[in-house]
């Protein structure tokens, strides 16, 4: 992987957002602090899988790495040139804004909202390689179109081109989003959530394609997901990594085997437990001290987890914990308990908590 | 009543306690290009205080099975065959015989629901304990009490009660919205509680967490509960029993632990090895081949035999009945003796 160039590369990204304070004009208004102090770099061919609840910032950060969000501290660069210097048309950017737009492209949650439903398919994916691929002529064009339909198994492809978004199924329109971003020969592709609105026997599928076109046309993908086993599959058979995040903090991430066989973070192992898997038996009680995640607008201090951490001690409250290496690997784990001479385990265990090895 | 039958395991149908008999319970939608099944001649007992988990992919006709529970299909469809409640004490009751006061007085307080799109549920302009004491108010019960007995359920349901019931909607996240609305559709003691996907839209940790609580709210307050889902793995630790739909029509019916270990319907055992899972080894999990089929167009004979490896002749002609797997493992297959063919991938654990 380090043999191949970096597409993106986040360093220190911060992204705050301050909340409307409401008809106070003299309150403080409140940050939320949906992305802070991210490090992640994204390789030729690389696939990253971000996991975690609803809250954690997951999408704010892919957003921003595709340079959909500006960051509101630290950089975001494309291929060496920081996006928002290349916003500014003025600074006159080594790679134009329009390049890294074309590069970095996106598949959304919702397949049906992401297609113009006036619009029938062929007129959808001929908008991208008008402005594009200006090169191509008509007849080009509606060729590779097919092509594109037919090797995403829409056959026969003349009958699809001409749909509208309403005449496909939930599978198809995401096929048909998938083809769109394709068209533009990205780098990388965020897909945010991009199998979860489909039923289970259709992601499998799905995310069967994703891999697929990833490995013809080496693009990376940035898979976004709450489900760690969706997350899994698309991340073990591209031989990926995988990054938890909470409360816009990035927990874990290393290499998606390691990751969820030996789970360094607690946080990683409560996911584990959510992730349904075929059991008889009894249902366990969830292994966590809170159920609902604590409100981004005032997170709680220092490691963020430790309000619902099974595991968290008195010196949770008071220090944050920096990402840290254990084995020298890329593998990095946010957590004191990593540290074995941490003062971590001469503390007392929060009410609740149980303080073991 | 006694506890002992609703959880009975290898019983034959008359020794089983049913709370809810359906008979050929067919749901039909007239449309221009022909009669659209979207329920096809279902049979099913669901058992006093069990946990039954109701899997069948998007279109496999779950939700109108839940809403014709209640006898809430809306118009223009048409409910047919036979629904009876069989209350603790009283004599049983036609669900689809009730007069509209009796219908009214029956959905909530005998049996209570959740549904799919629970989210917007809620009045926006209404506080949680503005909708308990209207719930209340419109059932007659005494809001005193029922404001307590709100408390006590949103507590169950690891909620602060003094802080839920003064919040709007808006100010609840999904997870805590849901868990709200469970606790509403249980303030009026129901015997029975039906959800239709009560945990879609939420992220995996609130639907395992919800799910969880959900086994300590059954033994609590002696529910029955029906749990509809696409989502197999979800209810395997919560269900007692689960039943296959495909096609509109149940495929295969029994234990969890049968189901899950000995399935003995092709579709089964698709959609087993369809499911994503953190144990298994990648190369064997394996997408279901096909589509499920337009409610106007069912196949002929067997609805799956279009998708199934097994499928012969037979299969195209003739529709297989409901057949004794083992005691309580029913299953509607022309082929199940010979359905260890299809290996399972999926690693069962304990």
């Amino acid at each position: 992987m380090s043999a191949d160039e970096t597409v993106v590369s986040l360093s220190g990204v911060d992204v705050h957002f301050e909340t409307d304070s409401g008809i106070n004009p003299f309150a403080d208004p409140e940050t939320v602090r949906a992305v802070d102090d991210i490090d992640l770099e994204i390789a030729e061919n690389d696939v990253v899988a971000i996991v975690g609840e609803s809250g954690s910032g997951k999408t704010t950060l892919g957003k921003t790495a595709v340079g959909l969000q500006k960051p509101t501290g630290g950089t975001v660069s494309y291929r060496g040139q920081d996006i928002s210097e290349a916003r500014n048309w003025f600074s006159k950017p080594e790679i134009p804004f329009s390049e890294i737009r074309r590069s970095l492209q996106i598949i959304h949650q919702d397949p049906e909202s992401s297609l113009n439903p006036h619009k029938s398919v062929r007129s959808s994916l001929e908008q991208p390689l008008k402005k594009w691929q200006t090169d191509l002529g008509p007849e080009d064009r509606e060729a590779r179109i097919l092509a594109m339909l037919e090797r995403v198994g829409m056959s026969p492809p003349h009958d699809y081109a001409q749909r509208y978004p309403h005449q496909l199924s939930g599978g198809e329109t995401q096929r048909v989003a998938l083809v769109r971003a394709l068209l533009m020969n990205p780098d990388l592709i965020l897909a945010d959530e991009a199998v979860s609105a489909l039923d289970v026997s259709l992601r499998v599928e799905m995310m069967d394609l994703m891999l697929d076109l990833q490995d013809s046309f080496d693009t990376s993908f940035l898979f976004i997901s709450h489900d760690l086993s969706n997350a899994r599959y698309v991340a073990e058979h591209a031989g990926g990594r995988l990054g938890v995040m909470y409360l816009g903090e990035l927990v874990e991430i290393g290499p998606v085997e390691e990751v969820l066989q030996n789970p360094q973070h607690p946080y990683t192992k409560v996911l584990k437990w959510a992730t349904p898997s075929l059991e008889i038996g009894d249902s366990t009680e969830p292994p966590i001290r809170e159920i609902d995640i604590p409100d981004p607008v005032n997170p709680p201090s220092a490691c963020r987890f430790h309000t619902r951490c099974p595991n968290a001690t008195t010196y949770c409250q008071e220090t944050a914990p920096e990402p840290l290496s254990t084995d020298g690997s890329d593998r990095r784990t946010a957590c004191h308990r990593v540290d074995e001479e941490s003062e971590y385990w001469q503390r007392s265990p929060l009410e609740g908590a149980r303080l073991d090895r | 009543m006694s506890k002992q039958d609703g959880i009975a395991t290898a019983a034959e149908d008359s020794d089983v306690d049913p709370i809810l008999r359906i008979r050929d319970l067919t749901v039909r939608f007239e449309m221009d290009r022909g009669t659209s099944r979207v329920l096809n001649g279902v049979d099913l007992d669901i058992r006093r205080n069990e946990i039954i988990g109701i899997v069948g992919e998007s279109g496999s006709g779950k939700s109108m099975l839940a809403s014709a529970l209640l006898d809430a299909v809306v118009a223009p469809g048409i409910t047919d065959g036979e629904i009876t409640y069989h209350p603790p004490t009283d004599e049983p009751i036609d669900v689809l015989d009730l007069s509209e006061e009796a219908r009214r007085q029956f959905r909530w307080e005998e049996i209570s629901m959740v549904f799919q799109g629970a989210l917007s549920s809620f009045n926006p302009t209404m506080d949680i304990r503005g909708h308990f004491e209207e719930t209340l108010e419109a059932h007659g019960y005494p809001i005193g009490p029922g404001i307590d007995r709100a408390a006590e359920l949103l507590n169950d349901l690891y909620l602060d009660p003094d802080r839920v019931l003064e919040s709007y909607p808006h100010e609840l996240s999904g997870g805590m919205k849901q868990r709200a609305l469970i606790a509403l559709a249980l303030v009026l003691e129901p015997e029975v509680l039906v959800m239709d996907e009560p945990t879609a839209a939420l992220d995996l940790l609130m639907q395992r967490s919800i799910v969880s609580l959900l086994a300590d709210i059954r033994d609590k307050h002696d529910l029955t509960m029906v749990f509809i889902t696409h989502d197999l793995p979800l209810v395997t630790k919560l269900a007692d029993r689960i039943g296959v739909l495909y096609a509109f029509e149940f495929v295969e019916v029994g234990e969890t632990e049968a189901i899950l270990r000995d399935p003995a319907h092709p579709y089964t055992r698709a959609l087993l090895n369809a499911t994503p899972n953190l144990d298994a080894p990648l190369e064997e999990m394996r997408p279901i081949d096909g589509s499920a089929p337009d409610p106007v167009n069912v196949p002929s004979g067997c609805a799956y035999h279009s998708r199934c490896p097994l499928a012969t002749d037979d299969c195209e002609r003739e529709q297989p009945r409901m057949e004794s797997v083992t005691g309580s493992h029913d299953v509607a297959c022309h082929h199940w003796t010979e359905v260890d063919e299809i290996p399972l991938t999926n690693e069962v654990d304990r």
